[in-house]
């Protein structure tokens, strides 16, 4: 987008000529994303890469069916051409239709937003920034037996504009930034790996370079090189029922799989189902159906202050909400678009994001959260008898209506007579979503709860990567099955 | 403006010391249906360049969609200042030299390049036919694409290609639980046949109605090409890049030349079959060589991007970036599906995995569930659905009590893959379904 492009003329030339080609409905979204990623392999710089893309999609629906089209080239005739696109590929989606699409109302806003940050990352020096990656490394690398580093950090910048028929046009802008680093240690054969302060690269927000310095990654380096080399020699979790206490990122990943995506109201309805899947919160269950123990209370809020999952509006033009997913236990509610949310009579939770002009939006994560219950972490381990205590996400994998689940974390340490006693090395837990919630006894307070960045959730065809957020606070569950990976 | 020109003007901008110019055009389309109806239908167009700088043993990149003479120069003018800056990485030897000449292949086809969305809904009408006949519904996609490659650098690599994919998957969804999975993919979309992959679906799914509750433990399986085709690659991911292998974190580690498997079981990488999607370079315009990485159950081979190579003073494989596998094949072998069941005491019929990961890399053993098609098999005949079930193996050892090997060969996504009878695959949870 250059000087002289005139967003607004250009998004009212393509509605118009939708509207003309004889759409009902159309949304025109223009997108300009830059991405800064720098990784250190093992000291060396692994990769160094600065990538932007922009361009525009135009969604419409002609004669009750969905159509899509996009372009990077945003000029008006390439506008005008792309809007018959998307009202040909509705057409051939209306020869074969079973129900016209109904939308939600939704009132159609105007206005310019821009999520806060302090520091612009990409206005951070490169040197600053590989140095502190360097720093981290030389940490992890103090010991003979740490073979492998990965220390990294990424920035996204997204401006945007979304237009509808219906009159809305909205501005955004966001940014994001993370980081993380990990050691893996290897001796005869056995590979052990931690990272810090999560895997998937580390942890992420909507913010600016500031949320890098706030991880603490060099006071932690150290731990964390430590814990790995420590992992060569521990035992190998044991296998049978336990009690398990998850640590705060593993519990993000698990609210991620067993919560998230089951309450995506496209997947109850079916429109998933040949890729990942469907759900087994099926819509009768609504208000009714017993997910979780009564101190389980799950809300949806895409409004909190730097969540990876916050915006102002969603890519309907529908404003950010927090919703009650599960309350004291009980099955409350879903993540819906205009269309899923108007089958219910529902008006739109505001849940629709895409991966950029040339994706469409689909039903996404804002941030999930378990809300916070009453107990410090001393006091859980010291009211913990005999369990497991387990940490940051190693392997992950859910069935296709997300009940069977198994998890693998980097670590665990046994409980015994409320003391954390020994390291175990390769821990997996599985289970049955309803059952592992609804034996969940005990959830820590709001001084161990954090919001939590994931910056990697898969979904659709063609793949789309959304950014999502998770608070929780580590929890603890009964009877969960634990075994060592082999 | 075409492939050549953006090559041609990022090279010649470029101050570096060695530069790299890679270039994707696509055009892609793609029907998404559900409850037999379409829901979603998209067209997109995007032209990608990157660029790679290296000063000495300085080396970063960049990516740009705005592919006109300034956007060009800028995106060769940042990766420049931020090569300048950045350390040296000492492993780091050179850009690649061609290794040896890209072959041509017959990856393009009009028919797929010219195609409509009348013809994908065509397509979809005569797949959602056959599910009604048995009373069910359809869910699936039908992506249809075309492309333009081409990688050029400062020391002779100059290579492209064009190609066309086309690919229509579908999950049918019967009363009474039955689900069935069946899809086809070739580079000609006239090859697509909607109406028998939506018949294969769909005998699956009304046979796979009322599925009962199997105890998790170990069983004879056979699994179909799917199955096969997500376990063979993720055996790819999990050890044969060089990468892993000189970090000493595959299972290949200590094992090169020896064997890991059944000598029944033979693994390849080969861009270049023309039964497969042909892939003629990789990701630094390497020309991609046939690797063989089991031949007769013994690891013979590993995949080399030209860092990788360099460490080691070989010459890259053609598998940039990260030596991963693009087109896998397993050996065929002289049994028919048929043949497996009937060899088959107590076991299962496997028709795909879901949702596979890695559980415990050195051992390669993965975790995943059982989907769309699970079926006992006993006294040698099938005899009822099941519901799915988890599995935790290490498919080294799967393998290495291969049985029977399939002499089909079916291409899914771009694997060349045949059924397999493996002795033992070990389930350790069941799901409700």
């Amino acid at each position: 987008m250059d000087g002289s492009f005139d967003p607004r003329q250009f998004c009212d030339t393509v509605l118009e000529r939708a509207a003309r080609c004889g759409a009902s409905y159309a949304d025109v979204r223009i997108v300009r994303r830059e991405n800064e990623e720098i990784w250190l392999r093992t000291g060396k710089v692994e990769q160094l890469s600065r990538d932007s893309s922009c361009g525009f999609g135009v969604r419409v629906i002609f004669d009750g069916a969905w159509g899509f089209a996009c372009s990077p080239n945003l000029t008006l005739d390439e506008g005008a051409r792309i809007a018959d696109e998307a009202v040909r590929t509705a057409r051939a989606s209306a020869s074969m239709k079973r129900k016209d699409v109904i939308l939600a109302d939704v009132d159609p806003r105007v206005g310019s937003y821009s999520m806060d940050f302090k520091v612009d990352p990409f206005d951070v020096p490169l040197e600053d920034k590989i140095g502190l990656l360097k720093d981290i490394d030389s940490i992890l690398r103090r010991n003979e037996k740490i073979k492998v580093t990965d220390c990294s950090m990424e920035f996204w910048k997204l401006d945007q504009v979304f237009a509808s028929s219906e009159g809305a046009y909205i501005e955004q802008r966001k940014i994001e930034s993370g980081a993380g680093a990990s050691a893996t240690a290897i001796e005869g054969g056995d590979v052990q790996r931690r990272s810090v302060p999560c895997a998937f690269g580390g942890d992420y927000a909507a913010a600016g370079y500031e949320f890098v310095e706030s991880l603490g990654l060099l006071d932690n380096a150290e731990q964390a090189a430590r814990e790995a080399v420590e992992l060569l020699d521990a035992p190998v979790c044991p296998s049978g029922e336990n009690t398990l206490i998850l640590e705060g990122s593993m519990l993000a990943l698990q609210v991620h799989e067993s919560c998230g995506h089951p309450i995506e109201l496209d997947r109850v309805f079916g429109t998933e189902s040949s890729y990942a899947g469907t759900s087994f919160l099926t819509p009768e269950k609504l208000g009714t159906f017993r997910y979780g123990s009564e101190i389980v209370n799950i809300t949806a809020d895409a409004t909190l202050a730097g969540g990876l999952g916050s915006f102002e509006f969603d890519d309907e033009g529908v404003p950010s909400q927090r919703v009650d997913i599960v309350k004291e236990g009980i099955f409350s509610g879903y993540l819906t678009s205009r269309e899923t949310a108007a089958e219910l009579g529902l008006p739109s939770g505001g849940a629709m994001r895409a991966d950029g002009w040339d994706r469409i939006p689909l039903i996404r994560m804002t941030n999930i959260n378990l809300q916070p219950g009453d107990w410090s972490f001393d006091e859980m381990i010291a009211d913990t008898k005999d369990g497991i205590y387990a940490a940051n996400v190693k392997s992950w994998s859910i069935d296709d209506k997300r009940l069977n689940f198994q998890f693998g974390t980097e670590i665990a340490w046994e409980v015994k007579d409320g003391s954390l006693g020994r390291m175990l090395k390769n821990p997996i837990y599985a289970g049955m979503t309803p059952e592992f919630w609804g034996s969940c006894d005990a959830i820590c307070n709001q001084d161990e709860w954090r919001l939590w960045g994931i910056p990697g959730c898969g979904k659709g065809e063609p793949g789309q990567t959304a950014h999502v957020g998770h608070g929780v606070a580590p929890s603890r569950f009964r009877k969960a099955r634990t075994e060592g990976a082999k | 403006m075409n492939a050549d020109k953006v090559l041609s003007i990022a090279l010649e901008h470029s101050p570096a010391d060695q530069a790299e110019a890679a270039v994707w055009l696509t055009r892609s389309a793609l029907t998404r249906f559900a409850n037999s109806a379409i829901h979603q239908n998209m067209l997109f167009e995007n032209g990608v360049l990157k660029v790679r700088a290296v000063f000495g043993k300085k080396v970063a990149s960049g990516t740009t969609n705005r592919l006109d003479e300034p956007g060009i120069r800028e995106l060769v003018d940042n990766v420049a200042r931020m090569a300048r800056l950045v350390d040296e990485n000492q492993d780091f030897v050179s850009l690649p030299k061609p290794v040896a000449p890209v072959q041509s292949v017959k990856a393009y086809r009009d028919s797929t390049a010219n195609s409509t969305p009348e013809r994908r809904a065509e397509t979809v009408r005569a797949l959602v036919a056959e599910s009604d006949k048995v009373g069910a519904t359809a869910a699936g996609s039908f992506t249809v694409q075309s492309y333009e490659r081409a990688v050029r650098n400062t020391l002779g690599i100059d290579a492209c290609c064009r190609g066309t994919y086309a690919n229509l998957l579908t999950v049918v969804t019967a009363p009474d639980g039955g689900f069935g999975y069946a899809a086809g993919t070739s580079a000609d979309v006239d090859a697509i046949d909607g109406r028998a992959i939506g018949e294969e679906a769909s005998i699956r799914a009304r046979d796979c109605r009322n599925p009962v509750g199997l105890e998790p433990g170990e069983y004879e399986c056979v699994l179909m090409p799917y199955a096969v085709a997500d376990m063979i690659g993720m055996l790819g991911w999990m050890g044969f890049g060089a990468r892993e292998y000189q970090e000493d974190r595959s299972f290949v580690c200590g094992k090169l030349g020896t064997k890991i498997v059944s000598d029944s079981v033979s693994i390849w990488d080969d861009g270049l079959d023309p039964r497969s999607i042909p892939s003629p370079f990789d990701g630094e315009g390497v020309a991609r060589q046939r690797v063989d990485l089991v031949k007769n159950g013994v690891a013979t081979g590993l995949l080399y991007d030209s860092y990788a190579a360099h460490k080691e003073g070989k010459q890259s494989t053609g598998h940039a970036p990260w030596g991963r596998a693009g087109n896998l094949i397993v050996a065929p072998g002289d049994a028919s599906v048929e043949d497996m069941i009937a060899s088959t005491k107590r076991g299962l019929l496997v028709t795909r995995f879901h949702y596979t990961n890695v559980a415990h890399a050195m051992s390669a053993s993965f975790t995943g569930m059982t989907r769309d098609g699970t079926f006992l098999i006993e006294n040698g005949r099938i005899t009822t659905p099941v519901k799915n079930l988890r599995f935790t193996q290490s498919i080294t050892e799967a393998l290495s009590d291969t049985q029977m090997v399939g002499r089909d060969l079916k291409l899914h996504r771009s694997a060349l893959m045949p059924a397999l009878k493996v002795g033992k695959f070990r389930f350790s949870s069941a799901t409700e379904f």
